[in-house]
């Protein structure tokens, strides 16, 4: 295997900016190119690509009072206030 | 609920509709004391920043120019609530996070070299492995040093655009992309860290 990886410190640096593609084009195309001929940067890769998806399915589990009546009828003036119908 | 549905209920109550107002309300009220326990740890503050922030949000709704643009807007009123709120020392302190805290170890194994990171093949078909690690996920962001918390939530949870979060926490986008790696590198190895633990690895 004649694959070059010294680049994948190049991939370890700038995974989150290929996953979110965000990298200007070139650049994006480099590490594309090494990452399909590169099993540790696949590996490393795909275990930080679940990582985002967990943190996006992510619901804590407390949840708040319901909001009193009080509360609620202080929100509702504020609003009224400021859509003019006092 | 989606960003449209909420830029929907935020152009209804632009418009005067009541009807949108309890849905707005309690959507955005648990938001942010979702929100705020992660960043405050505390109940009772997450409890009394949203009751504040809901105030100003609408107190300051005539304010809101592009109802798509609702929860960045709202993010940024609940974090200045949370920050006056905020009690230092409640989670892990301070500190910088580096990029080689995070590389994986490497070996030179027979077809080249391997990195050792736990076996991550199951965690998108393994329904009950997920909710064990989505309860870690939780745990491992409140662990994280407080501005890549931030970050992380900003991007990842509430799902902002990199540009949408450097207005909220009045960063640069090149410091909120740094950030966001390194934090999301904190939570890998900490969920690395689990699964090998739990024997999958
Ligand atoms: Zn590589």
């Amino acid at each position: 295997m004649a694959h070059d990886h010294t680049k994948c410190g190049d991939v370890f640096a700038l995974l989150s900016e290929y996953l979110d593609v965000e990298l200007p084009p070139e650049a994006c195309e480099q590490i594309r190119e090494h990452v399909e001929g590169c099993a540790p940067c696949v590996e490393f890769a795909e275990s930080l690509k679940r990582t985002v998806e967990l943190c996006k399915e992510y619901e804590p589990e407390t949840m708040p009072k319901p909001v009193s009546a009080a509360a609620k009828a202080e929100l509702m003036a504020a609003w009224r206030k400021t859509s003019g119908r006092v | 609920m989606l960003k449209a549905e909420e830029a929907e209920l935020a152009r209804r109550l632009l418009g005067g509709d009541e009807a949108a107002f309890e849905p707005f309300m309690e959507h955005f009220r648990r938001k942010i004391f979702h929100h705020t326990i992660l960043m405050c740890g505390n109940r009772e503050d997450a409890e009394e920043v949203a009751q504040e922030a809901m105030l100003k949000v609408f107190g300051k709704l005539d304010q809101l120019h592009d109802p798509e643009q609702v929860r960045p807007w709202v993010f940024r009123i609940a974090r200045n609530e949370c920050l006056m709120k905020r009690r230092k020392s409640v989670f892990a302190p301070q500190r910088e996070l580096s990029l080689e805290e995070f590389r994986p170890a490497r070996e030179e194994g027979e077809n080249g070299p391997r990195i050792e990171i736990a076996d991550w093949t199951d965690v998108p078909g393994d329904a009950l492995l997920r909710e064990e690690l989505r309860s870690q996920i939780g745990q491992a962001i409140g662990e994280l040093p407080e501005t890549y918390r931030a970050v992380v939530l900003m991007r990842d949870v509430e799902e902002l655009t990199t540009e949408e979060t450097a207005r909220v926490l009045e960063i640069s986008t090149d410091l909120v992309k740094q950030r966001l790696h390194r934090g999301r590198l904190a939570l890998r190895k900490s969920l690395d860290e689990y699964l090998r633990i739990a024997g999958r690895g």
